[in-house]
């Protein structure tokens, strides 16, 4: 039995998982440490006290210059960034019950990235747009798999399969642009489309804030509902006849929280599929607490980060290279572990 | 007739469909060699190829149209075949040479070698294309076949994308650390018939002969394994075998196509499940016509391309993905999947 810490006060009463609050604790406390530390390491290393003096507005210049335009909003992206990914992934995976349904797997990043790439090669736009463009990419993506997948009900593998086709439409779409575009632009584009924080300034920070501190909510608010999908469509409708409602306003949410991570940050490949399975594993627990799986994405990308910019000194890898690497070995391993107990196929 | 005892339902439309699709072929090469940026007239044509004097159109013929549609139609053929083999012998709808990884573990393994110093004949990077495309389908096959029930449909293809995206991730660690190198890779990635020559063709045509033959050795094999590993056992032929064999076909095929073309998606997948629509299941009907009829496809998507934004060109490798994706789509909304 877990052990469960119950609170009441009166006619209310929460039930609290012990071991879930402190998981989801530690990942968001060691999160933040590795976004400090990581403003304190780079090319021009800087002690942690100057990181503070100069936060608190007692830096030099330089310093400013290093830390408030810099590296501060690098790293603020990259927690954010995660976060969002880990909680779209979390909902995607128990909307869809499938541990294998993600942004990236079921097209929604392929069609954000088809959508930047538009921007920055044919328009040659700004971040403002790409951001649109994004957005677009991902909602046509979301909506087109939607479809295609819906069959008098939503099936998981069927999802993945249909995501699979239309990523790789997307996917050809954009190489196609890459092949035609100025080097300097497709460059620049091939590196957005793994997933990059390279250069994140604080226009880059505000569409992925905005759509944590606009989604989030909706999505924490909406657990309740959740649960009940999560016990499959049939019992969905007879405990709750408008659950359809829900259904669509959840998965729209994770949608944008996925879209607006890709426009600040590319599609950092896996932080959405792998962030809620670490949870699982580490609970062993079906459904992942939202938060927590957040907090995994956010220490997730941080810490890739952190090691795709120092390993290679003074190169960089974009980021969305090393979760991919970490990622897709963790995809196949949940696959071999999947077909061993039979459930898929 | 003791072929019949392992055919399986072969329709009356097989005996036509062979010629109906020879004779779309031809229609494709003719207009492979006619149609493009600079449109050629018969007596241009027939002079060109029978006739050399060395004027332009003369050159635009032997030079640009004639390498490019023998290119189409050995890629072709190759890709066809190679998914006709692979959805056989792991009795899987989606089986093709791009679900079982093969485009990406070539990519990925001919970039590793693009990075490397040192190694400078293009020859030497084919082979590390196959061998990259064979490592990258052994993985995904053993991968998606683990457990019970074998390779099911559902299995394979997450398999496929799995491994995909691993050697995917790979690949983009070589080319954003190297420009140069990622300058060629944006080309190289998309297939596309525009860059053939005759010699790189000639070379890969051994290979090509080779899988054929391996193909055609398998063709009674394959139907027997389509009626599952227990009746294929009982009829005498061993399903490991098969399997084995069939997987050095499909590498080999597309191995060889992606040599020539480059990377091309969805026509090894589309194209045996067209055959099978016109002429039933039997592997003596399906694998001739799979690989007429995704020769046909992989001419005319390339005279597509060149038609839709002329003067420009579309690459094959988009405008195949373009029209094979809602097919892929079509077959996985349509077909209980886990069946074949």
């Amino acid at each position: 039995m877990k052990r469960r810490l119950v609170l009441r006060h009166g006619p209310l009463s929460a039930r609290l998982d012990v071991r879930g609050l402190v998981l989801g604790a530690v990942v968001w406390l060691a999160a933040a440490a590795l976004g400090f530390a990581a403003i304190t390491i780079g090319q021009y290393p800087l002690p942690l006290r100057t990181v503070f003096d100069t936060l608190a507005g007692n830096g030099s210049v330089i310093t400013y210059e290093i830390v408030v335009n810099e590296r501060l909003p690098r790293a603020l992206s990259g927690v954010l960034v995660g976060a969002a990914f880990g909680a779209a992934g979390a909902v995607l995976q128990r909307l869809a019950r499938n541990p294998l349904v993600s942004p990236d797997v079921i097209g929604i990043n392929a069609g954000a990235s088809a959508g930047a790439v538009v921007m920055i090669v044919v328009v040659g736009a700004a971040s403002a747009w790409v951001t649109a463009g994004a957005l677009a990419g991902a909602t046509v993506a979301a909506a087109g798999v939607y479809t295609i997948a819906w069959r008098r009900g939503f099936s998981g593998y069927r999802l993945v399969l249909v995501g699979i086709g239309v990523a790789a439409m997307f996917g050809s779409a954009a190489t196609f642009l890459l092949s035609r575009a100025d080097i300097n632009a497709a460059y620049s584009a091939a590196e957005w489309m793994v997933g990059s924080l390279s250069g994140r300034s604080w226009p880059d920070v505000v569409p992925v804030a905005a759509g944590l501190g606009l989604l989030l909510p909706i999505v924490l608010a909406s657990t309740r509902q959740l649960r009940v999908l999560e016990l499959g469509d049939d019992l969905a409708h007879v405990l709750s006849p408008r659950i359809g409602r829900h259904r669509a306003a959840i998965l729209a949410a994770a949608v944008g929280l996925s879209a607006l991570a890709t426009a600040s940050a590319g599609p950092v490949g896996f932080v959405a599929l792998v962030a809620p399975q670490i949870v699982r594993r580490i609970l062993a627990e079906r459904t992942p607490s939202l938060l927590t799986a957040a907090g995994t994405g956010a220490l997730l990308v941080v810490t890739a980060d952190l090691v795709a910019r120092t390993a290679f000194a003074p190169r960089e890898l974009p980021v969305g290279v090393l979760t991919a690497l970490v990622g897709a070995p963790v995809l196949i391993g949940l696959l071999i572990r999947a077909n061993r107990i039979g459930t898929s196929g | 007739m003791r072929g019949n005892r392992f055919a399986l339902r072969s329709r009356a439309t097989a005996p036509w469909a062979i010629p109906g699709a020879a004779a779309l072929v031809v229609l494709a090469v003719v207009l492979s060699m006619k149609v493009g940026a600079r449109p050629l007239s018969w007596a241009e044509l027939s002079d060109g190829l029978l006739r050399f004097s060395g004027d332009r159109s003369d050159i635009v013929v032997r030079h640009v149209r004639l390498p490019r549609t023998v290119a189409g139609l050995v890629a072709g053929v190759c890709l066809g075949l190679s998914g006709a083999v692979a959805q056989g012998i792991t009795r899987n709808p989606l089986a093709g040479p791009d679900t079982l990884g093969v485009n990406a573990g070539a990519a990925a393994a001919m970039i590793a070698v693009f990075a490397m110093p040192g190694l400078g004949a293009l020859t030497g990077y084919v082979w590390f294309g196959f061998l990259g495309g064979a490592l990258a389908a052994l993985a995904v096959y053993a991968i998606g076949g683990s457990g019970r029930d074998g390779a099911t449909p559902v299995k394979l293809a997450l398999a496929g994308a799995a491994v995909s995206a691993l050697l995917t991730a790979m690949t983009s660690a070589f080319i954003l650390l190297d420009r140069d190198l990622f300058a060629r890779y944006r080309y190289w990635i998309i297939g596309s018939l525009a860059r053939a020559d005759l010699i790189t063709v000639g070379q890969a045509v051994p290979f090509a002969v080779a899988g054929m033959l391996i193909a055609v050795l398998l063709v009674r094999r394959l139907d027997a394994v389509a009626l599952g590993e227990d009746t294929a056992r009982g009829l005498g032929v061993r399903p490991g075998v098969t399997r084995g064999g069939g997987l050095v076909a499909v590498v080999v095929l597309a191995g060889t196509a992606t040599a020539i073309a480059g990377p091309v998606a969805f026509v090894g997948l589309v194209a045996p499940h067209a055959a099978r629509a016109l002429a039933g299941t039997a592997h003596r009907w399906v694998l001739p016509l799979s690989a007429l009829l995704s020769a046909a496809l992989v001419l005319l998507a390339d005279v597509a391309g060149r038609v839709v934004i002329a003067p420009e060109e579309v690459q094959i490798g988009v405008t195949a993905a373009v029209l094979g994706g809602p097919a892929f789509l079509y077959l996985v909304r349509t077909r209980k999947v886990a069946e074949l």
